[in-house]
């Protein structure tokens, strides 16, 4: 027989000759790699589901705390864009030696003459004058329930609503009439204006016309009651001297417009008055939410460095435990560049494996926070592409050493192992 | 096929047909240990050899030499034609890839796959595709008469079919060279006996046959039969 015919021994099966170039060169391309680490991942189903917990608490922990902070910020930011960040509050302030100022008669109308403002109310203390249910309840229970006087302006003012009946108009503030603030409302166990309601303020009664809802720019305003200040000043000699005027300036002027109010309010003692914006409290509640967060964040973090070592770990110990696999694909043709490929893939997709586990706990846990919470549930967008990612960033650092200790085996010696 | 490329010839015989090429090969280990001194051999295309010798003289280092596992620590070795001294780690695994097919004694199978599978891997690093692997896996276990059991799991397979299917995965891609390691040395008789011819009538096809073995009942159905001992060559017969 001649030597020819035993060049290409078995023509019919195996690797077609056409296939075969002048220099046969091994190769494992990026598919057949992921097949092989995703083979080797199942073939040890439970290790790797252990080993990429730890990659998954982490990241999980951090986008939790990314996504319930993201949650209550747009919350609160999507509060003050409701409200808006153009009320500004105009509040007598106190002198040197510790007394309260009084604003005077003239500064609502002032104020109102204004360039650039939209809307003017303002409150008015009612003092000495309580709330009851009836007559027969003891004048020392007052509930903690303030009154106060009003013009027909605040709810809109406040950007707040009424939850039941209606607010004060030209008429009805005339009147013995009273709107309850949402908390008040509850201590007076008043849950509807309908029907003729009536409450004993002052030594007078009042017919309920209105309950509000909560005013989230001035919480405060909740507790109290409200009455019109034209019968105040009638029947509780009530000086007409805000305690609180609420502005409403034009959205691009409130910075000149807060300049000029104090002055406006008081032209003749402007330091005695105190301006202020309330969205800018929530936004500084919010940022504080964000400081928070920093703090949590760098905990996951270690929670993600503790994940990255278990990772090495167990692919340390998996190279070791196959050694015989490792001898046989380097007899198969695997050079060692295709050993360490494979280690590093491994170790990479576990823990993109647990990134992606790791984003959905931390979505899922975001998602049960902003239902008990009632707010919007906000998972960020960076998260989305960052959980993942940090896991193969991770998966790829801590798989170097042992990717490297695969490759540097020597092929008898690991066939000689098993 | 033409032109050298970097030191490895293009043909993976030489034109007088020599498979497998030693000269004055020392191998030494740390320690200063010789495992082969100074051993020459030629074993020529379509050889059928056994390779016998008690354990610790050189038999299996000589293997792993031929099979490119290993570097020789000096002399020359030419494998396929091919100068594999000089040649680079990509070099050697290419020519394990494409022209060498290994069988070990201890078959060396992933449990977690299918016969059919398992042999499929055997051509993983040639960048054959999947299906066409699957397809020469297939042609393969049916010539080592294992056709009925490609989804069969190594777990449950006798002894005698796991070095069956060894066997398949080292002969699927069509190697030049086949290298086997006492493959008979983890069967009980029958099955070594079957093993045994399957590879004597896959060599008669056309491959080189080297195979290592310390049972001289074994060496005795080969034609060629090299001897060793104390890591050098101690008898070469021919019938």
């Amino acid at each position: 027989m001649s030597v020819a015919a035993f060049r290409r021994p078995f023509r019919r099966p195996g690797v077609p000759h056409s296939r075969r170039s002048d220099r046969d060169v091994a190769r494992l391309p990026p598919h057949e790699l992921f097949g092989v680490a995703l083979q080797g991942l199942r073939t040890r189903k439970l290790r790797a589901a252990l080993s990429a917990l730890g990659i998954a608490i982490g990241i999980g922990a951090m986008v939790a705390v990314v996504g319930v902070s993201a949650s209550s910020q747009a919350n609160l930011l999507a509060t003050i864009d409701s409200l808006g960040t153009n009320l500004l509050t105009v509040t007598p302030g106190t002198t040197f030696f510790g007394a309260n100022e009084v604003l005077p008669s003239t500064a609502v109308p002032m104020i109102r003459a204004m360039h650039n403002v939209q809307t003017v109310s303002a409150v008015y203390s009612v003092p000495n004058a309580n709330v009851f249910r009836t007559p027969f309840v003891p004048s020392e229970e007052t509930g903690g329930i303030g009154v106060d006087a009003t013009d027909t302006g605040l709810v809109k003012a406040m950007n707040g609503s009424v939850a039941s009946g209606h607010f004060f108009d030209a008429a009805s503030e005339n009147e013995p009439t009273v709107v309850l603030g949402t908390a008040a409302a509850q201590d007076l166990q008043i849950t509807s204006a309908t029907g003729h309601v009536q409450l004993f303020v002052g030594g007078t009664w009042f017919t309920v016309i209105g309950i509000l809802n909560s005013m989230t720019l001035d919480t405060s305003l909740d507790d109290n009651v409200f009455i019109g200040l034209p019968v105040a000043e009638r029947l509780f000699q009530v000086q007409p001297s805000p305690t609180e005027i609420y502005v409403r300036a034009n959205v691009n002027d409130v910075s000149s417009v807060s300049n000029l109010l104090a002055a406006t309010a008081d032209p003749q003692n402007a330091d005695g008055v105190d301006v202020s914006q309330p969205s800018d409290v929530l936004e500084a509640r919010a940022a504080a939410k964000g400081q928070f967060t920093t703090l949590l964040l760098g905990l996951g973090a270690v929670a993600l460095l503790v994940g990255a070592i278990g990772i090495a770990n167990i692919m340390v110990i998996s190279v070791l435990e196959r050694r015989g696999e490792i001898g046989l694909r380097r007899a198969l043709g695997a050079t060692r560049r295709h050993i360490s490929s494979q280690f590093l893939a491994e170790s990479a997709l576990l823990a993109v494996l647990g990134g992606i586990a790791g984003l959905v706990f931390g979505a899922i846990a975001t998602w049960i926070y902003s239902i008990g919470q009632n707010e919007p549930w906000v998972v960020p967008l960076y998260a989305l592409i960052l959980a993942p990612a940090a896991g193969l960033v991770i998966g790829a650092v801590a798989g170097l050493y042992p990717a490297a200790k695969a490759a540097r085996l020597s092929p008898t010696e690991a066939l000689r192992a098993t | 096929m033409s032109a050298e490329t970097g030191g490895m010839s293009a043909e993976p015989t030489t034109a007088n047909g020599v498979a497998l090429e030693l000269r004055d090969v020392v191998k030494e280990y740390a320690g200063g240990v010789q495992a082969l001194r100074r051993v020459s051999v030629d074993i020529r295309s379509g050889d059928r050899v056994a390779v016998v010798g008690p354990s610790g003289s050189g038999k299996t280092t000589m293997l792993t030499i031929l099979g490119t596992l290993e570097r020789a620590t000096s002399g020359d070795v030419r494998v396929a034609g091919r100068d594999v001294v000089k040649a680079s780690d990509s070099d050697l695994a290419g020519l394990r890839a494409f022209e060498i097919g290994f069988v070990f004694q201890g078959f060396h199978l992933q449990d977690s796959m299918t016969a059919l599978d398992n042999v499929a891997n055997g051509m993983l690093y040639t960048g054959v595709p999947l299906r066409e692997r699957r397809e020469s896996a297939k042609v393969a276990l049916d010539r080592v008469g294992l056709g009925h059991r490609i989804t069969h799991r190594p777990q449950q397979l006798s002894g005698g079919e796991k070095q069956r299917v060894a066997i398949a995965r080292a002969i699927a891609k069509n190697p030049t060279i086949i290298l086997a390691d006492e493959p008979t040395g983890n069967l009980d008789s029958k099955s070594g006996q079957s093993v045994l011819e399957l590879l004597h009538q896959l060599a008669s096809e056309g491959a080189t046959l080297t195979l290592i073995t310390h049972d001289d009942h074994i060496a005795e159905t080969f034609p060629r039969r090299i001897q060793m001992r104390d890591g050098e060559i101690v008898g070469d017969d021919r019938r």
